[in-house]
């Protein structure tokens, strides 16, 4: 009887009083993004990791590469995240470990985004023997398999974080480079760059001006992806001891931990903090490609805000138009 | 939403002698947007009777197919439909769950899309698109399906060779001829045409339209047709109504309302296209732009645009009152009649 009632009331308060906004919420392409609750999710996520890069020196004061204590410590009051087999600060690592790593996904991201998109917009738009020569560089760069290209890159170029970003680049563009080649093939097709043509604007305003713009989510959603690739590779070649060993990045910190045989003593808190710190930016980052899908396809937002109407209105979801009584 | 007001309001609406076959009373439908929800259709009302031919007339983003996509309630978010009645066959549409719908759906209503002619799929023969309806719907096997394609092809005037064409290779007057095929397949009570023949060129407009009558006449089916070209559905409608800024603002018979237009934005209407016959007389137009749906102006919508009483802002929004039998004009206090009427 009791839980009948409770059952019944809010249906009946519901009933008599629908008040409620039928206003959507937030416009703009941050509102949008910062509307779907993933996108949010994971900026923040992103956020907090940035934000530990650029205030390093304030979160976890001095020199990271510096001995403090006993090696292998368990986590305490003295050491947060205790000490590495080197006798190094974990918690310092991991945080000044932070700022190159992401240094280097996003940089080299930027890169591999910039070629991939130039490269790609002109074997789309120009064809013939352009795209020929283009297409060819991108399928030779795709067949060669990434890491040991990697590996031979970081061993003869000169070690350092330009090196890195640098290499990662060369390796990473061409699968960008093939799905924009695509974008670009289907878009010059269309009227508004024949109209383009016809009126004689330039072909590079063509390609820059006009097509471009058209594609900012694939170049986004590319972009991303790129950074999630940049991280993980970096991390993967530094742990592998490709990278300088005087960076402090979460894949050195790693490469010491494995180094000194923290997985075989049983020192957890050596490496999960930075395998750990991959993985979650690298989800982060796969959050904000969700949001981003709602910027570029307005349908998504306008389904979520009336679902968010319905939710308020107590009226289920269904497939057909819904309707929901509202005073006029 | 306010019941009394709106009971009051569709009882004070037009009757249809026999029994209405869509019974379409104060229904809201709106959009939600960032700026507050637009109000697409507001408290609009009006029935079809069995085999007869209504016309929803007005200009671009009045409404119209809006409320031929509610009645089959495939409006999609951000649309939401916030009160009314839309009764087919005395069933109410907003009260059916998506699986009645679907039976609902292309049986009882169906509808010739105003992009109809891209509404074709370019990589599968026209013969198996009418299939598809046949068998989904009436559980038919492929052979009998096939037969009852040739025949429904005949009837829009198609010999049934062309059932294994694709649609690119036909004209644009077939394709269009094909998709009212489809929209007839299941025998439907009413077809919604949204915009059909907008398309095509006069010539081919006219043909079909004469076709559609022979069918409607041989197949006894209501047809609610949408367009904002008034002289059109003047000769091809019995009833019709014209919409603006989501209402209703005049409704009559055809010929009540291309002889007698008494709704300064009828007037307007009807001014903006050249007779054939008659005197030859100056294209008016109407001036301004649409309202914005989201803060309507107050009173009369359509005051500021108006030629009558421009300055006029009444507080009080028109109600459609009968001026004559059957002739129902959103009529306000203040606004001129012309001359010899009540």
């Amino acid at each position: 009887m009791n839980e009948n009632d409770k059952k019944e009331q809010p249906e009946k308060s519901a009933e008599s009083k629908p008040r409620f906004s039928l206003k959507a919420p937030l416009a703009g392409a941050l509102g949008t993004l910062l509307g779907s609750s993933k996108a949010r999710v994971g900026f923040v996520i992103v956020m907090i990791f940035v934000l530990a890069g650029v205030f390093a020196s304030s979160i976890a004061p001095g020199d990271p590469k510096k001995y403090v204590g006993k090696p292998n410590q368990p986590p305490s009051a003295q050491f947060i995240l205790g000490t590495n087999p080197q006798g190094k600060d974990v918690f310092r690592q991991f945080v000044w470990g932070s700022r190159l790593s992401l240094l280097i996904g996003f940089g080299s991201a930027a890169l591999m985004t910039i070629i991939a998109t130039v490269v790609g917009m002109m074997a789309g738009f120009y064809r013939g023997i352009v795209d020929d020569v283009l297409n060819f560089i991108m399928n030779l760069f795709l067949v060669i398999p990434g890491l040991p290209l990697l590996v031979l890159l970081s061993a003869y170029l000169k070690p350092g974080t330009t090196t890195i970003i640098f290499a990662l680049a060369i390796t990473g563009w061409a699968f960008n480079g093939r799905i924009i080649r695509a974008q670009t093939m289907s878009l010059r097709e269309k009227d508004f760059v024949a109209a383009a043509v016809v009126s004689g604007e330039p072909a590079l305003k063509i390609i820059f001006i006009h097509i471009l713009p058209n594609m900012v989510n694939i170049l986004v959603g590319g972009f991303i992806g790129a950074v999630i690739y940049g991280i993980m590779s970096s991390t993967g070649l530094a742990f592998l001891g490709l990278a300088s060993t005087a960076d402090v990045t979460w894949g050195t910190n790693l490469f010491w931990a494995q180094n000194g045989g923290a997985l075989m003593i049983g020192a957890w808190w050596a490496f999960m903090p930075s395998g750990m710190a991959v993985a979650i930016v690298a989800f982060g980052l796969a959050l904000i490609n969700y949001g981003m899908d709602e910027i570029t396809n307005p349908r998504l937002t306008a389904e979520r805000n009336v679902n968010s109407v319905l939710k308020k209105a107590r009226i289920p979801r269904m497939r057909a138009t819904p309707v929901v009584p509202h005073e006029h | 939403m306010n019941t009394n007001s709106s009971a009051e309001k569709s009882s004070s609406q037009p009757a249809v002698h026999s029994a209405p076959l869509l019974d379409i009373r104060s229904l809201y439908v709106e959009y939600l947007t960032p700026r507050g929800p637009a109000k697409a259709v507001n408290n609009v009302s009006f029935a079809i009777g069995q085999g007869q031919v209504f016309g929803l007339a007005g200009e671009s983003g009045c409404g119209k197919s809006t409320i031929a996509h509610s009645i089959l309630r495939i409006l999609r978010p951000p649309a939401v439909i916030t009160g009314g009645q839309i009764l087919v066959e005395g069933q109410d549409v907003l009260k059916m769950s998506d699986h009645s719908l679907e039976d609902f759906r292309w049986r009882k209503v169906s509808m010739v899309f105003q992009s109809a002619m891209n509404s074709l799929n370019p990589v599968i023969s026209i013969g198996e698109q009418i299939d598809d309806v046949l068998i989904r719907h009436q559980k038919l096997n492929q052979k009998q399906a096939r037969e009852r394609s040739a025949e429904l092809l005949k009837i829009v005037g198609i010999e049934s060779e062309r059932l294994k064409s694709y649609p690119h290779q036909m004209s644009g007057g077939m394709r269009q001829r094909v998709v009212i095929a489809i929209a007839l397949a299941l025998n439907p009570a009413l077809l919604i045409m949204d915009e059909p023949t907008t398309a095509l060129d006069v010539v081919v407009q006219k043909d079909i339209l004469q076709q559609i009558q022979e069918i409607k006449e041989a197949m006894g089916f209501s047809i609610l047709f949408i367009t904002h070209d008034v002289s059109l559905m003047v000769e091809f409608s019995n009833n019709m109504a014209i919409m603006y800024a989501g209402e209703i603002v005049e409704m009559a018979s055809a010929r009540e309302i291309f002889s007698n237009p008494i709704h300064p934005y009828t007037q307007g209407l009807l001014s903006s296209f050249p007779s054939l016959m008659g005197k030859k007389r100056k294209l008016t137009g109407i001036p301004g732009t649409p309202p914005d749906l989201i803060n309507p102006p107050k009173g009369c919508k359509f005051h500021p645009r108006c030629t009558r009483c421009a300055h006029q802002e009444t507080e009080e929004a028109p109600q459609l009152s009968e001026v004559a039998p059957g002739h129902w004009v959103a009529f306000h206090a203040g606004m001129p009649l012309p001359a010899g009427r009540a």
